[in-house]
């Protein structure tokens, strides 16, 4: 057995004075928790599994499973995958960032990691720029992998003008972040890990049902249309649609139009207030519990 | 900074959740160097105490200071001068023992080498394993490492040595005396008394909130609590004295005739003052509340 060795802890305490340097240091550890946290995402085969993998299954059940039905018309035919790519893409938006946060965190406030971290000198800054890093990692990825078997595995065609590629990078980058920060803001509500799948999976299960992901959106009765409306999810999904179906489908939309500035705003505004939220409810513990 | 102030001060510390006091004016110090062992029944305060100090807890009333910081306000500088090896840790732990070490040394300003560490709580061959897959023992050898990585000045053990084997413990034994030796302050909590014999400089002991004593490890509970005894059989069954004077009881037993059977002379040790001194305060509630 051997003895560490040890800095003097008057060497500490004169580096004391500059160690607050906040932004720099902030960063610095954010990303070394961003690593961390990626490799820690893909060696847990569950969250791989129901988080990273679960929109290219449901794509491949959906493009199998309609085969032989033609979304488009007669005119302009589409097939079930090229139909199902957009909303595949906005339900792994919300998978990859809200669920995966939401369930995540909360089983780290039960399993004990957010204890350790509070006594040590990590920011809640970079475990925040972590946990979204991670999220937006594992996001790509997973986006590029369901485009990837859509148009290698059931011929979709992709668009091919960089405006719509433009749109898209906005969309994703907005919806991820939005998605993310609700997750985090989710977190605080399940009492205990256990309990997160059970109170976190049926919400994200009903907006991905009723915001156009599994379900056209048009099939939707108004009500629920509006519904939805109020939830990210729809003008996420409603976005990814404006990039990757034909022109034809815009009348379908309520409004009749893609409303990209309304997918802006709607989005937007959820950031702002997932970003609240955070802010208030979050606690590495709940002391005195 | 003043080096001669205690590291920690703890006056009238008091916390309540409703009408239950599970902290009850207990005031204790802790010097510089120092290595003090806070005893206790299970549910007697101590890991209450203890997480007020790391700053875990609000109290409810009194004073306390560690580092010369309040523990209700401390920051990330202060944070950084302290190590804490909590009383459970049940992480998923989807990394190895070395990405784990490496990421946490990366916190503060003068980590200890990450090898070291690793070698210093006897995880070499298991460096490169994801910590799920250790043993009970083993994942409390890392909650250990990521407690001393930071090269802190003042450490908190609550319950380190829990499921660890008889060698694991000599070796844990080993490093928290290196770590004494390089001027470390640590604060333990045991309920292996040996183990607070062998590490701890002083003691304290907690029962029901309250300090119920508190001193140098080896005049602890008193010197009448430390009467030797002398225990032997005969025909009679079995027999034992407390006295100041062993040898002259045993000389008196060989007057008297044959050889005692069994023969011992013991002298109590922490254990038996600490079930004692506990025991003593239990029966002293039990008449105080009969009343």
């Amino acid at each position: 057995m051997s003895t560490p060795t040890t800095t003097s802890s008057a060497a500490i305490a004169a580096s004391t004075p500059s160690f607050g340097l906040g932004i720099g240091r902030s960063l610095r550890l954010g990303f070394s928790r961003i690593k961390l946290e990626v490799r820690s995402y893909f060696r847990q085969g569950d969250s791989v599994f129901f988080t990273f993998l679960f929109p290219v299954v449901m794509l491949t059940i959906f493009a199998v499973a309609f085969s032989e039905q033609n979304f488009g018309t007669e005119e302009e035919p589409l097939t079930a995958a090229a139909f199902y790519l957009p909303g595949m893409i906005a339900a792994g938006l919300l998978l990859s960032g809200l669920q995966n946060m939401a369930i995540d965190i909360a089983m780290e406030r039960s399993d004990g990691t957010l204890k350790r971290l509070a006594g040590t000198p990590l920011p809640v800054m970079s475990y925040f720029i972590g946990k979204i890093g991670q999220v937006f990692v594992t996001g790509v990825l997973q986006a590029a992998l369901v485009i990837l078997v859509a148009s290698v595995a059931f011929d979709v065609e992709l668009p091919s003008e960089p405006s719509k590629w433009v749109t898209f990078a906005w969309v994703f980058v907005l919806g991820v972040t939005t998605s993310a920060v609700l997750g985090i803001a989710l977190s605080g509500l399940p009492r205990s890990g256990k309990s997160a799948t059970a109170v976190v999976i049926p919400v994200a299960l009903v907006l991905q049902f009723i915001s156009g992901v599994y379900l056209g959106f048009s099939m939707l009765p108004e009500w629920l249309q509006n519904f939805a409306s109020i939830f990210p999810l729809k003008w996420m999904a409603q976005g990814m649609r404006e990039v990757f179906l034909p022109a034809s489908f815009e009348v379908m939309e309520q409004s009749e139009s893609w409303n990209l500035p309304g997918v802006a705003i709607a989005t937007g505004l959820w950031l702002v207030i997932g970003l609240i939220m955070t802010r208030i409810t979050f606690r590495w513990i709940r002391k005195d519990s | 900074m003043n080096t001669t102030a205690p590291v920690v001060q703890v006056e009238n510390l008091r916390k309540t959740y409703g009408s239950f006091a599970a902290v009850d004016s207990v005031s204790f110090e802790i010097q510089r160097g120092e290595t003090f062992a806070l005893l206790g029944p299970n549910g007697a305060g101590k890991s209450t105490t203890i997480e007020i100090l790391e700053g875990y807890r609000d109290r409810t009333g009194g004073s306390v200071s560690v580092l010369g910081v309040d523990p209700g306000k401390g920051g990330l500088a202060w944070k950084a001068r302290l190590g804490i090896v909590l009383q459970s840790s049940g992480e998923s732990g989807n990394v190895s023992v070395r990405e784990q070490l490496t990421h946490f040394a990366g916190y503060y300003p003068h980590p200890r080498d990450v090898d070291e560490v690793i070698a210093s709580v006897g995880l070499e061959e298991k460096a490169g394993t994801l910590i799920r897959k250790l043993s009970g023992g083993q994942r409390r050898r890392v909650d250990v490492a990521l407690g001393i990585i930071g090269s802190p000045e003042l450490l908190f053990l609550d319950e380190p040595t829990t499921g660890f084997d008889p060698e694991a413990r000599q070796q844990f034994w080993q490093l928290i005396r290196s770590l004494k030796a390089d001027g470390t302050t640590i604060l333990l909590t045991t309920h292996y008394l040996d183990e607070a014999a062998q590490l701890g400089d002083r003691a304290g002991v907690i029962a029901g909130g309250k300090m119920i004593d508190i001193g140098a490890i080896d005049e602890i509970g008193g010197q009448e609590a430390r009467t030797p005894r002398v225990r032997w059989r005969d025909a009679n069954g079995k027999h034992e004295e407390r006295t100041h004077t062993p040898g002259a009881v045993v000389a008196s037993l060989m007057a008297a005739g044959a050889e005692p059977t069994g023969l011992e002379i013991v002298r109590p040790s922490l254990e038996d003052i600490y079930l004692q001194l506990v025991s003593d305060h239990a029966h002293a509630r039990e008449v105080e509340n009969a009343r």
